[in-house]
């Protein structure tokens, strides 16, 4: 890579949100913002390497791409000049008195996860407008044609303009709530890359790495909420381990077996030191935690042991115990069981288990827990005939590599 | 300001307290309905608003031929249908939206938001 190509790649991750979000601003249309800051990249790919990196890259990105904003409004006749004003001032959102001056980047998220649009749409404009990823790039890693994504995307934009999706933070009233919509759509595009059940590992990869690019974005917009931070800490701990989750032959390999020499410590480290600033700060005052700091604190303690077998697991309870009050669903009481039974026995875990069976019953983790527990206590049948339901509820061939050997494990 | 519609629609057939369980319930709607619409007049927000008879009254005209054909009922064939509408104006969806929510609880009803068209959708379709 030469020098230029290099400054464009990180001019490329460090400007694009900001280019857009400021033209969206300027210009009212989210349409003309996206244009015009990829020809401003596509501008500079051409004249760096021959004029060589100007010293403010992202001044100099954002002159380019203003002036290519104009040229188009100029080009499109059909809107005539008292329009074509009109839609330059088209910014209605008032200050906020007391803060601090507002990033452009942080109306961009919360009109790009607006709840008006579908969540396939939220996302897809996210990683667009947001990540810079490519309509290319977004239809490789959610698997759907080209031509579908770009179409996805034009009728989200065409929604917020025709509807007027307004173009600024929520209020006060109403920040919490639509933040957790945003975290929702950054924590499905992690999950996405990190979980995949199909697809090529390493476009997926890239997906959890544009997720907590762009959380670590959200979070030095917003510093001070704990969910953001919360949010951003379960990303690292969890990725952490990303290299330590599959073996060489491609089978999954659960927390308890995997060789922690594996992990990713810096990122152990950060995601540790996240997790202790929420609970120096509900400490001292701040709000009671909600699900991504406790999903946090619960993989902080998983990692913060040496070897499996130290596993704070009271603690865990603890924690799920805690998280049953903010998410009462029955996933959440099947992990609690799960961290039951490796206190009181597998017995124990299996009783409470098997109250959620109703509910659990589609869910191939379910059957992957209960064929675990039934395996520790002797069941061989009914273990068997549960490793068959988790294997044929599994999508991820990872996932189906490890139960399958458990369940010849079994014996007879 | 941006113009929305916001349609309720209900079952075609109705019972007896028109779409409530019962003659309370029903007043109730009527009463909270008429509340949120002065509210909405007061803030200069109301544009029209009113409920429609039951979609069977409904006929449909086309008159592309030379002499209109006339069908009995309503357009779409359908359990549900539009059983009133508002059309309001708001700053943007966000409001449209907080409206909505009020409008929903006061009728007892499900409510689609949808913008009008604006000049500028209107002048593209012109110059397409």
């Amino acid at each position: 890579m030469t020098s230029a190509d290099e400054a464009i790649a990180r001019a490329h991750q460090d400007e694009w949100a900001r280019v857009v979000a400021g033209l969206a601003r300027r210009f009212g249309d989210l349409d003309i913002a996206e244009e015009a800051a990829a020809e401003a990249f596509a501008t500079a790919v051409e004249r760096w390497p021959a004029d060589g990196i100007p010293p403010n890259p992202g001044g100099w990105l954002t002159t380019t791409a203003t002036r290519k904003a104009i040229d188009r409004l100029r080009r499109e006749s059909h809107r005539d000049t008292k329009h074509q004003a009109a839609q330059m001032l088209y910014d209605d959102s008032v200050p906020e008195p007391t803060g601090p001056v507002e990033d452009d980047r942080l109306r961009l998220i919360f009109t790009c996860c607006h709840p008006a649009l579908a969540m396939d749409a939220r996302v897809a404009l996210t990683l667009r407008l947001l990540g810079g990823l490519t309509v290319a790039q977004i239809a490789h890693a959610f698997l759907v044609p080209e031509t579908t994504m770009a179409r996805r995307i034009t009728r989200a934009k065409k929604k917020i303009k025709s509807a007027h999706v307004p173009y600024r933070v929520p209020s006060a009233d109403d920040v919490q709530t639509r933040l957790a919509g945003v975290l929702a759509v950054l924590f499905l595009v992690f999950n996405e890359g990190y979980l995949s059940s199909t697809g090529e590992a390493t476009v997926r990869a890239d997906l959890s790495d544009e997720a907590i690019r762009l959380t670590r974005l959200l979070r030095s917009l917003l510093p001070d909420d704990g969910e953001v931070c919360g949010l951003l800490a379960l990303m690292v701990l969890t990725d952490a381990r990303r290299t330590a989750r599959v073996s060489a032959t491609g089978e999954l390999v659960t927390l308890q077996e995997q060789d922690r020499r594996l992990w990713d410590w810096v990122m152990i480290k950060e995601g540790h030191a996240l997790v202790r600033e929420r609970i120096a700060a509900v400490a001292a005052g701040a709000e009671p935690p909600g699900r991504y700091q406790l999903l946090s604190a619960i993989n902080a303690v998983h990692t913060d042991a040496a070897v499996a077998t130290e596993t704070d697991w009271e603690q865990i309870v603890t924690l799920y115990d805690r998280m049953t009050r903010v998410d009462p669903s029955p996933i959440v009481r099947l992990n609690r069981a799960v961290a039951v039974a490796e206190i009181d026995g597998a017995t124990a875990g299996l009783a409470e288990i098997d109250a959620w069976a109703a509910e659990l019953d589609g869910y191939h983790a379910f059957h992957a827990a209960r064929a675990d527990l039934l395996r520790r206590v002797g069941e061989v049948g009914a273990a068997r005939a549960a490793y068959d339901r988790a294997i044929a509820l599994a999508g991820n061939p990872a996932e189906r590599a490890y139960l399958s050997r458990r369940r010849d494990e079994l014996g007879h | 300001m941006p113009r929305y519609m916001m349609s309720v629609f209900g079952p075609t057939e109705r019972t007896e307290f028109g779409d409530y369980g019962s003659k309370e319930e029903m007043l109730q709607a009527f009463a909270d309905t008429g509340a949120f619409n002065e509210k909405l007049e007061k803030a200069g927000k109301f544009v029209f608003g009113d409920g429609l008879a039951e979609a069977t009254t409904a006929t449909v005209v086309d008159g592309r031929a030379d002499q209109p054909v006339l069908t009995d009922g309503p357009y779409l064939e359908s359990k549900e249908h539009l059983g009133g509408f508002w059309v309001i104006e708001a700053v943007d969806l966000d409001e449209a939206l907080a409206l909505a929510a009020e409008a929903s609880r006061a009728c007892r009803g499900k409510v689609e938001v949808r913008p009008f068209q604006t000049a500028e959708d209107f002048q593209g379709l012109l110059d397409s």
